[in-house]
């Protein structure tokens, strides 16, 4: 008991002395210089980090989509030299699993620690909807690189999510594109949806039906299945007694791989096109829909129209990862860091003593701010919600090299513009 | 007589009867609509059931080693999903190995058994592990402790095979004699669909007719009566328990080749649907009763595959194979409203635990 009791007193001792000693440095520092925030303000020691933290998902079967975004930002410190001001930058990631619980958990986590200055991310817009409201409630930005349901930028978000911007397009972009090139390329007059009851899929998919319906097509069926589901011949039975023409399911991998597969041995789809979204433009997709997504549509972020710097952050990723991207969400990625970079650097002030005090408002201010940024991806000027992206959609078909290599077509099949 | 029901029924009684009523009513209501609407033709629903069977299959063979653990230890091993996973997850490589050699396409029976074999094998050493390391030690402890293990267990297992073979998941090669379809006059089966009813329904009438007529199979079952009276026939305990962990593992890497054959992705976390999906087959089925396991896996499976459409189309429901999950869910509700051991469960005389 008594060695307990020692025990908890060695371990309380250093708080107490970093509590006792913290506000006798803020003193000083007040008698030369003032910097105020209504969230908070930050204070980064001389030497001591500057803590930025990703939330992505980084395991399980969509470990591709986030893993491909935590390389983007890992290729942005190392061009920022691993430090912003002088002062080193540290990362933190966390994983999300794709889900809302996993964003929940991951955000809270974030959230708990005062340290942390902004965050990237998440991956899924599922993830995003708890999350995000509570890494604002913290005073911590977010920016996502690969987020793209609607209502995370949707004028009634409400002010929880005031904290949160996206460097990736929004769906109504996406949706509307995908429905043109169903009907105005493939001449389609009959489509079918799969949504998987996530934000993203549902919302992306709601986008197509409508955008697909103006232009005069018709819509067999919208159903749905669960993320988790791994037999999908039932609801293709269903689909195909509405015999459509083509079928549009912007899900993720794991579901979106069965269907794939699955598709051509239910009969009455034998010869029916099918189209996902960037949430299964991946090489894991590949791996887990095989050969049956061969001559697959796929609607995407334009990689040839992303600036001309992109050329040597691919040659950078080679080199690093000794691969190609796998996933479309890269270079987004590397643009949401250097805009926290450029929003630090705008915003931070140095006191006398050396110390770095960051706003927690006043970066967000300067998130939001940002204007004509010139990234990879783009000319990124942010609107007052959050959309900050330039968004170019391109369609990219797979072929069979595609498949038996593994990698991501080069070339866009088609574009809107 | 109705003043003796009146006597005997609670009002909870009352509610329960009426809500499996309610939802009786709407099942029925629902398939006469879908029926009458004449959207789907026969080969749709043949389709339907081909699929729930091949399913349901899987998830019989699955719940054999719940049924079987909870039968003879009266616990819930739920780290049996990971026995699940474990099978076809090492099997994987194998398949790989094979694939990229060019051995699966030219000996694919071969392949075949042997993929069966390294899965079943590893499957079976993972359960008898668990019952050594977490559950013997634990056999006399109170009930809710195994209970706790088993779901420490669970993770554990998870997360030391993400730990081994990677976080992201693996695709199972495509053997080509199993692709393609045959016709029955206007019917149809996929061939590894047929493979998988018939594989399973083979390796479960064998695996119960061992338990029924097999002397270890009667020790096995003594045991799961009277632990006490039957060492003091002779028998060694401790070694028929083991032996129904051997006979579970075995079941779930069969389980997990079929399920890898049918829908080719495997990951460490694959086991935790079909786990819980198995467990509700048992309980369905009832409890510790091996039959009962197998009719209510093929029961669960034709539901989720035949249900949404039959019950819920006709009702006017927009995509109702999201609620296929709630559908069996509530159709174990009903069942146990109206059969609270579950459909071939036995009423205990004497309460075992």
């Amino acid at each position: 008991m008594k060695r307990l009791f020692i025990l908890l007193l060695i371990l309380t001792l250093p708080t107490a002395l970093i509590t006792n000693a913290s506000p006798a440095s803020a003193q000083q520092a007040k008698s030369a210089f003032k910097v105020e925030d209504p969230m908070g303000v930050v204070k980064v020691k001389p030497g001591g980090p500057v803590h930025i933290a990703c939330w992505f998902v980084v395991a399980g079967p969509d470990a591709s989509l986030g893993t491909d975004t935590k390389r983007g930002v890992e290729i942005a410190i190392e061009d920022k030299g691993g430090k912003v001001l002088g002062f080193p930058i540290k990362l933190t990631v966390q994983d999300t699993g794709c889900n809302a619980e996993g964003g929940q958990a991951a955000a809270t986590k974030l959230a708990a620690d005062p340290t942390i200055i902004a965050a990237i991310g998440s991956s899924c817009s599922s993830e995003a909807r708890p999350g995000a409201p509570i890494l604002w409630k913290a005073g911590i930005p977010t920016v996502s690189p690969s987020n793209t349901g609607p209502f995370l930028t949707d004028p009634k978000r409400g002010p929880e999510y005031e904290g949160y911007l996206r460097t990736a397009h929004n769906d109504k972009v996406q949706g509307a594109v995908a429905a043109q090139f169903a009907f105005k390329q493939l001449k389609v007059k009959k489509a079918a949806t799969i949504h998987d009851g996530s934000p993203y899929a549902e919302q992306l998919q709601a986008v197509f039906v409508e955008t697909f319906k103006k232009l005069g097509g018709t819509i067999a069926s919208q159903e749905a299945v669960a993320p988790t589901d791994t037999d999908m011949r039932p609801v293709l039975t269903k689909i195909s007694t509405g015999k459509p023409e083509f079928i549009y399911y912007p899900l993720f991998i794991a579901a979106g791989g069965h269907i794939t597969r699955q598709v051509k041995e239910v009969k009455g789809l034998e010869k029916v096109a099918l189209m996902g979204a960037d949430g299964i433009f991946s090489p894991d997709f590949y791996k887990a829909a095989g050969e049956a997504a061969v001559g697959m549509y796929h609607s995407s972020p334009d990689f040839s129209a992303f600036g001309a710097g992109y050329k040597t952050f691919l040659e950078r990723h080679q080199k690093k990862y000794g691969e190609k991207p796998i996933a479309p969400f890269h270079a987004h990625a590397y643009d949401a860091a250097m805009m926290t970079f450029a929003a630090v650097e705008k915003v931070a002030q140095k006191g006398p003593d050396g110390v770095l005090y960051i706003g927690r408002r006043a970066l967000r201010d300067a998130f939001y701010a940002t204007k004509n940024f010139k990234g990879l991806t783009g000319n990124l000027t942010c609107d007052k919600y959050g959309d900050c992206a330039d968004p170019r959609i391109a369609i990219y078909k797979t072929s069979v090299e595609n498949i038996k290599n593994l990698v991501l077509p080069d070339k866009p099949f088609w574009k809107p513009y | 007589m109705l003043k003796r029901l009146r006597e005997r029924m609670t009002p909870t009684d009352v509610v329960m009867w009426f809500i499996g009523a309610v939802i009786l009513a709407l099942v029925i209501w629902g398939s006469i609509a879908t029926l009458s609407e004449g959207k789907y033709s026969s080969h749709h629903w043949f389709d339907f059931i081909v699929f729930g069977l091949a399913q349901g299959s899987i998830y019989a063979l699955i719940a054999m080693g719940y049924t079987m653990v909870y039968g003879i230890l009266r616990m819930i091993n739920f780290a049996h999903s990971e026995v699940f996973m474990s099978g076809p997850y090492t099997a994987y490589y194998v398949a790989a190995a094979f694939y990229s050699s060019g051995f699966l396409d030219r000996q694919p029976i071969v392949s075949l058994i042997i993929i069966f074999l390294v899965s079943m094998a590893t499957s079976t050493f993972i359960a008898i592990l668990l019952e050594r390391i977490a559950y013997r030690p634990l056999r006399t402890a109170p009930r809710l402790v195994p209970l706790i293990t088993a779901i420490g267990a669970s993770f554990f297992l998870q997360y030391a095979f993400r730990g081994l073979y990677g976080s992201g998941f693996q695709a199972y090669p495509v053997v080509k004699i199993l692709e393609g379809e045959w016709l029955f006059g206007e019917f149809r089966i996929l061939k590894f669909q047929a493979v998988v009813i018939i594989a399973a329904a083979l390796l479960m009438a064998a695996l119960y007719s061992f338990i029924q007529r097999t002397r270890i199979g009667k020790a096995i079952r003594s045991v799961s009566e009277d632990k006490e009276t039957s060492s003091l026939m002779g028998i060694n305990i401790d070694r028929m328990i083991v032996t129904t962990f051997v006979i579970g593992g075995m079941a779930a890497g069969a389980a997990g080749v079929l399920y890898a054959v049918m829908f080719k992705q495997v990951h460490f976390y694959m086991g935790f649907i079909p786990g819980i999906k198995a467990f509700t087959a048992a309980v369905l089925g009832g409890i510790g009763n091996i039959p009962g396991a197998m009719l209510g896996g093929i029961f669960l499976g034709l539901v989720e595959s035949v249900g949404p459409t039959l019950f819920l189309d006709g009702l006017g429901i927009v995509a109702p194979y999201q609620l296929k999950d709630a559908i069996a869910f509530i159709l174990l509700v009903l069942v146990l409203i109206f059969r609270p051991t579950g459909i071939l469960g036995e009423r205990l005389a004497i309460k075992k635990a």
